[in-house]
């Protein structure tokens, strides 16, 4: 097994490397991805290896980003679009769901809408307002798009290339606090399919799904609990649309209680809708109600203050004492 | 209509116009091409307006009016060329080769889209409109990394040139030297709103400040339109990027088939534009330059008529699609919810389509 040990960044680096040899009708959108590689170096060198038609630095413009990218794909390419930050996603949005999603349906499949667009999201960087956002749940709400996010470098050197070459447009989440976080790339064989879940850590007593950064912090409290005489199994969605909820739906029948991590808010959520659907399957196997830990429903506050609104080992702890101690 | 720089080549009473920028290149049978295009798609303007009168469609938006600047532009594009429409460009579908009775299926309320736009090279109609303006510019930055000779099109109005994705779209196409043309037509009213409120200034002034050439043509003028988006079209495709034009035209009818014009404009208006008629000015050209005889002329209309009554045959024959099939290409690739939604719609006995 070939492995090599890299950050996130550098394993997206690669992965679009990859693929962009792979497929030569690959080409790179964003604002400041060329010359400058991105503010988060995600496409450092690769202007310089690809050239300036394939790896092209836009004017500031998400909307024309993922609209020009909806015309490319017509001709027959394939864009994978940066969006710099979260909160700058919805320029584009109306682009995204009345057409990125719809467009294969309104030409009746004649168009392949196969595109992918990258968005740094979720907090933890101390960033102004704007740069923080968990968006999401958007996205996993409108027909036609699929939406994954990675956690670790190995995934992102994988779900990047297997999103490239799916035919679906892919809203492509990266956790950016994990960017600089190194880990074991696997540069032969992917973990696996790109909408599959994943166990991170096996355990019997609660389940504990998330997703982007919120995995290192749910793996954290499955340390302490663990500590603390509670097993805890813990499952990496990837894919937050469609969602593997089989596999979920596997581990809460063993171990009888669910708690969700996430970073937006629990409204309407990724984390009801796994909530729900784990209750409508499992639900002569649920020892207590499915519990959620989410951003609280405020606007995303000054950074200072961040670590408060986002879930903590703490917070999961506490959703982990609840399911434990409820009574039926 | 008093405009030194409107391109202008045949007046409304069908003398033609010494033009210094252009010249008409048309022969005879070609000008006659272009006016039995005209009356066609007045033709089927009028038949589907009909259609949904009697309730046959749940909505139509009429062209009439615009049918010089529609078959201007489209007979000049070649077949290589890609156009990006709005819901109002029959005229433009019919030059690409869009059968009648597809461009009603949006309007019939059984599709979407209504034809496959690879084998037409013509989009599906854009509702949101101004998105696709700037599809139109992505696609032709996907011809120059082909290097093909070709270019894109996208049709707008002065309603949606107000759209940030159309102000997007021309920065894009003039910081890439996209081979892309923009084509506005400006009938004058966005639904209720003058085109006064859209812009303080000529529409084609607009591409100026952007950094690419703008024209204001007679939208009314088949020979004129057709000249300057041959131009354009032609200086595209070498590389010489994009260009607005803003056909100056008016929209004799009303928005859709839902909107009543009598409670925002003037009669005295639509009359004035009413002797702007774009096909009687070409009509009065054949007959006097051409002595094309009234034969010619009822035969045009002859086959109008025909196409109209199969459309009308095609529009009834058009039932309601099977429910299952709104899961069909909602995804390119196999979905669990698809699958679910399928399940659940054959288990209820909704449809009797297989998995």
């Amino acid at each position: 097994m070939a492995t090599t040990t890299m950050t996130m960044a550098k394993a997206l680096n690669e992965g679009l490397r990859r693929a962009m040899e792979k497929n030569p009708k690959v080409l790179l959108m964003g604002e400041d991805i060329g010359r400058l590689g991105g503010v988060f170096r995600i496409t450092d060198g690769l202007q310089k290896d690809f050239g300036e038609d394939r790896v092209i630095d836009s004017p500031l413009a998400e909307s024309a980003i993922v609209g020009t990218a909806v015309g490319l794909a017509i001709r027959g390419y394939r864009a994978v679009c940066e969006i710099q930050f979260d909160g700058f996603v919805y320029p584009a949005f109306d682009q995204i769901v009345s057409q990125v999603a719809k467009l294969h349906k309104r030409s009746d499949g004649a168009y392949i809408m196969g595109m992918v667009i990258r968005i740094p999201f979720q907090g933890g960087i101390g960033a102004i307002e704007h740069h923080s956002e968990s968006p999401e749940p958007y996205f996993a709400q409108t027909a036609g798009l699929r939406v994954v996010s990675c956690s670790t470098p190995n995934d992102a050197y994988w779900m990047i290339q297997q999103s490239i070459e799916h035919d679906d447009p892919i809203i492509f989440c990266e956790p950016k606090s994990r960017y600089w976080e190194k880990g074991e790339v696997d540069l032969e064989t992917p973990p696996a399919g790109l909408f599959d879940a994943l166990v991170r850590r096996e355990g019997t007593d609660v389940t504990l799904i998330g997703y982007g950064a919120s995995m290192k912090t749910c793996l954290r409290a499955a340390e302490t609990a663990q500590a603390e005489g509670t097993s805890i199994e813990v499952i990496d969605a990837r894919s937050i649309a469609p969602l593997d909820i089989e596999l979920m739906a596997k581990s809460v029948e063993k171990t009888g209680r669910v708690v969700v991590v996430q970073e937006s808010p629990h409204t309407a959520s990724v984390g009801s809708e796994i909530v729900s659907e784990l209750t409508q399957r499992c639900f002569y196997s649920l020892r207590a109600p499915g519990l959620r830990v989410s951003g609280y429903h405020v606007p995303y506050p000054p950074t200072r203050i961040e670590e408060d609104y986002r879930p903590t080992v703490d917070r999961i702890l506490d959703a982990v004492d609840r399911v434990m101690g409820f009574e039926s | 209509m008093i405009d030194e720089e409107l391109v202008q080549l045949l007046t409304p009473e069908g003398e033609r116009v010494e033009s210094s920028d252009y010249e008409s290149t048309l022969n005879g049978d070609e000008i006659f091409g272009l006016y039995r295009d005209m009356v066609i798609v007045r033709r089927l303007c009028n038949e589907s307006t009909s259609l949904q009168r009697q309730g046959q469609l749940a909505l139509w938006a009429p062209i009439q009016g615009q049918e010089a600047a529609q078959i201007g532009a489209g007979r000049a594009l070649t077949p290589g060329d890609f156009t990006f429409p709005t819901y109002r460009e029959h005229g433009i579908a019919w030059c690409r080769g869009v059968p009648p009775a597809d461009m009603l299926r949006l309007f019939r309320a059984v599709s979407n889209g209504g034809w496959d736009p690879q084998k037409y090279r013509h989009s599906v109609p854009t509702v949101v409109l101004g998105s696709q303006c700037l599809h139109a510019v992505g696609y032709a930055m996907g011809i120059q990394r082909d290097g093909a000779e070709e270019a894109s099109m996208a049709f707008f109005g002065d309603g949606a040139s107000s759209q940030g994705d159309v102000m997007e779209a021309f920065v894009w196409a003039a910081s890439f030297n996209a081979p892309v043309v923009f084509f506005c037509q400006n009938n004058q009213w966005g639904i209720s709103t003058p085109s006064s409120v859209q812009s303080k200034i000529p529409l084609y002034h607009r591409a100026h400040g952007f950094g690419f050439p703008g024209v204001r043509v007679d939208g009314n003028d088949v020979l004129a339109v057709y000249e300057v988006t041959k131009r354009a079209l032609e200086s595209a495709r070498v590389g010489g990027g994009p260009t607005l034009i803003e056909a100056y035209t008016y929209r004799i009818g009303a928005h859709t088939t839902s909107d009543d014009p009598t409670r925002y404009r003037i009669d005295a208006e639509v009359e004035v534009w009413k002797h702007r008629d774009p096909v009687e000015r070409v009509k009065a050209l054949l007959a006097r330059e051409y002595k094309v005889k009234n034969a010619d002329f009822d035969a045009v209309n002859q086959e109008a008529d025909t196409m109209a009554l199969q459309l009308r045959e095609d529009v009834l024959a058009m039932s309601r699609p099977d429910p299952i099939t709104m899961f069909d290409n909602a995804y390119a690739a196999p979905h669990p919810l698809i699958e679910e939604g399928r399940r659940e719609m054959i288990d209820l006995g909704i449809s009797g389509g297989a998995l």
